[in-house]
């Protein structure tokens, strides 16, 4: 459903005199290519500004156009710029998120499908209210969650660490992945399933053959919409670890958000675009499975 | 019972079972994760605790202190204010963008690309980037002094009574992409014999829209606006990387004075009855919803949902 087809039968544009039609165009392009400028403008902003030197930028501001060029901030930033006290560049945090994003994506993924291939295609008694309580951790704000998450952390020695993290988010994850291959499975014809248990298919058997070869759909959907969701996270991320071991989003908040010693903002700029690289590439790649996660996980 | 059922052996039967076996740990933390924890943040709030968890009951203390304090309440008055606007805001921009791509526009895909993107940026980059554009010392005040204008001015963002809306226009950059996804999809939905029966009529395009288009996709509407609500309520990191909530409270929200409580001020018993109270926010934007949704359902003959 949330495949844009376009349709055919009918062109607004193409009615009315000559005239009409053209000032009609020339609006609709025009409006479209004003908001599309007001949309990139920041990102073309932070990306100019992590070419131009350091005093260029205080005496003139980020809105202007570079006298000069260098790519060295871009190294400066990956692997030298100081933040919160060590000297290891925004390469430590890029990683502390990696090792928290693809774990967590990967097991509530996998939870995910298999529990929505239960909930879908062996109903046992109860089976809503099971559905119910796990869905309703898709709405439950973190806020309720951070001391008692706090606390278990604790006594599982998990306090500050990575691990700790990717059970967190894993937990929170299940909810939304359960949710969407649920309702995606209950697409597949219960016949299918009921065929080959006659065939004498056991419960993984018709997993393996049957549901899995038609997951690729929603395990995009699903690992594109975890992925992007835990590596932009900030909240347990500050609040579960600090120093060395936050995820990226604590780490710009940490630099951009103290206010004393001198501003690197080129250098600054630059570690802001690596944060924001790994979900904008899964988005310019995986497009099309990103509307259509938007779409299933809001209405639904 | 039947007395074959006996006979079978115990690994058969539990065999039988894999199905709810396989669901048992993922129940085991929901139920720990949902229903658990909420009891025990609800608990606290009724406790005497500060800095430390001191589990003697105290009824609502906390929610007194809580309603008392000026922050709460200008956080409070803020989410209105805020979520009436983005909302509005958002759902605004999303149907003009929507209906612009709508008009058999060359490079679709191109278009919708850009204006989603956003929406991939988390708020923390989406919130530094806007400060640096908008804050007098790095961005547009700046740069129109450098252009020449030595007068210029433009700090609404250190600016107590304009700080909020700058707040409102970074989160309608970063959504109305989404709303326009969910309501061209919608648009995309309508049946173009109804399109088509109107411009016979000789109705022309902007009244078609107002009059047909919109009006029959209205459910989209609200489904976007309690989806932009949810976000709203739980808004927290854009305002933490823009403004941190300031200057003075000007733009602190329930969120961030959860975090405070909680984590800066050692008052965890008033820290987690703020988080009670935005739980409740959700569940009056919520259950409303749930229960118009299935009763339009259940009113359309729709099968499940």
């Amino acid at each position: 459903m949330a495949d844009m087809t376009q349709r055919t039968e009918f062109d607004p544009l193409a009615t009315g005199g000559k005239g009409r039609q053209r000032r009609a165009r020339l609006t609709v392009y025009g409006l479209l290519g004003l908001f599309a400028a007001i949309y990139l403008m920041p990102a073309v902003i932070i990306f100019l500004n992590t070419l131009r030197p350091l005093e260029e930028i205080v005496r003139q501001g980020f809105i202007s156009w570079p006298g000069s060029m260098s790519l060295h901030h871009w190294s400066e930033a990956w692997s030298s710029f100081c933040i919160g006290g060590t000297c290891e560049g925004v390469s430590r945090y890029f990683t502390n998120s990696l090792l928290m994003a693809v774990p967590a994506t990967a097991l509530s993924t996998a939870l995910g499908l298999v529990n929505g291939y239960v909930l879908s295609k062996w109903r046992f008694r109860g089976d809503a209210w099971v559905f119910g309580v796990i869905t309703l951790g898709v709405f439950l704000p973190a806020q309720m969650t951070l001391l008692p998450w706090a606390f278990v952390l604790g006594k599982l020695g998990l306090s500050n660490t990575i691990s700790g993290l990717v059970l967190v988010h894993t937990v929170q994850g299940v909810s939304f992945t359960t949710l969407f291959c649920r309702n995606y499975f209950l697409n597949v014809p219960d016949d299918l399933i009921k065929a080959a248990r006659i065939d004498g298919a056991g419960f993984w058997r018709i997993f393996r053959r049957i549901i899995l070869p038609l997951s690729p759909p929603i395990l995009i959907v699903t690992v594109i919409w975890q992925f992007t969701g835990i590596w932009n996270e900030f909240l347990f991320g500050t609040v579960f670890t600090s120093g060395a071991n936050q995820p990226i989003t604590s780490a710009i908040v940490a630099f951009s958000g103290s206010g004393t010693g001198e501003r690197h903002y080129n250098v600054e700029a630059a570690s802001v675009i690596m944060a924001a690289l790994p979900p904008l590439f899964i988005y310019l790649v995986g497009g099309k499975y990103f509307v259509r996660g938007l779409t299933q996980g809001a209405v639904k | 019972m039947p007395p074959e059922r006996a006979s079978v052996p115990i690994y058969r039967r539990l065999a039988g079972m894999t199905p709810q076996m396989v669901l048992v740990p993922t129940i085991l933390a929901s139920v720990i994760y949902v229903v658990l924890f909420s009891l025990w943040t609800i608990w606290i709030s009724l406790s005497q605790s500060t800095l430390l968890p001191d589990m003697t009951y105290s009824g609502f203390d906390a929610y007194f202190t809580l309603w008392q304090s000026k922050r709460w309440t200008v956080a409070f008055t803020n989410l209105f204010v805020f979520g009436t606007l983005y909302v509005l805001g958002a759902l605004a921009m999303g149907t003009l963008l929507a209906i612009l791509i709508d008009q058999r526009v060359r490079f679709e895909a191109f278009w919708r690309t850009i204006f989603l993107y956003p929406l991939a940026v988390s708020f923390i980059v989406t919130g530094t980037v806007w400060r640096w554009i908008f804050h007098p010392q790095t961005g547009v005040e700046l740069a129109l002094k450098d252009l020449g204008w030595i007068g210029a001015k433009f700090d609404w963002i250190s600016d107590r009574d304009m700080a909020l809306y700058v707040v409102v226009f970074t989160a309608i950059w970063h959504a109305s992409g989404f709303a326009m996804a969910l309501i061209l999809a919608g648009l995309r939905s309508v049946d173009s014999d109804l399109i088509k029966a109107a411009q016979i009529d000789g109705a022309s395009m902007p009244r078609i829209y107002r009059r047909v288009v919109l009006p029959t996709i209205w459910p989209i509407f609200v489904a976007v606006a309690v989806v932009l609500l949810q976000f709203a309520i739980k808004t927290y990191d854009l305002v933490v990387a823009l403004t941190q909530g300031g200057p003075g409270v000007a733009t602190t929200v329930p969120a961030i004075v959860v975090y405070d409580l909680m984590f800066q001020r050692g008052q965890i018993a008033e820290g987690a009855a703020a988080a009670v109270m935005i739980l409740l926010g959700l569940v009056c934007v919520l259950i409303p919803y749930g229960l118009w949704s299935s009763w339009r359902q259940r009113k359309e003959g729709g099968k499940h949902g």
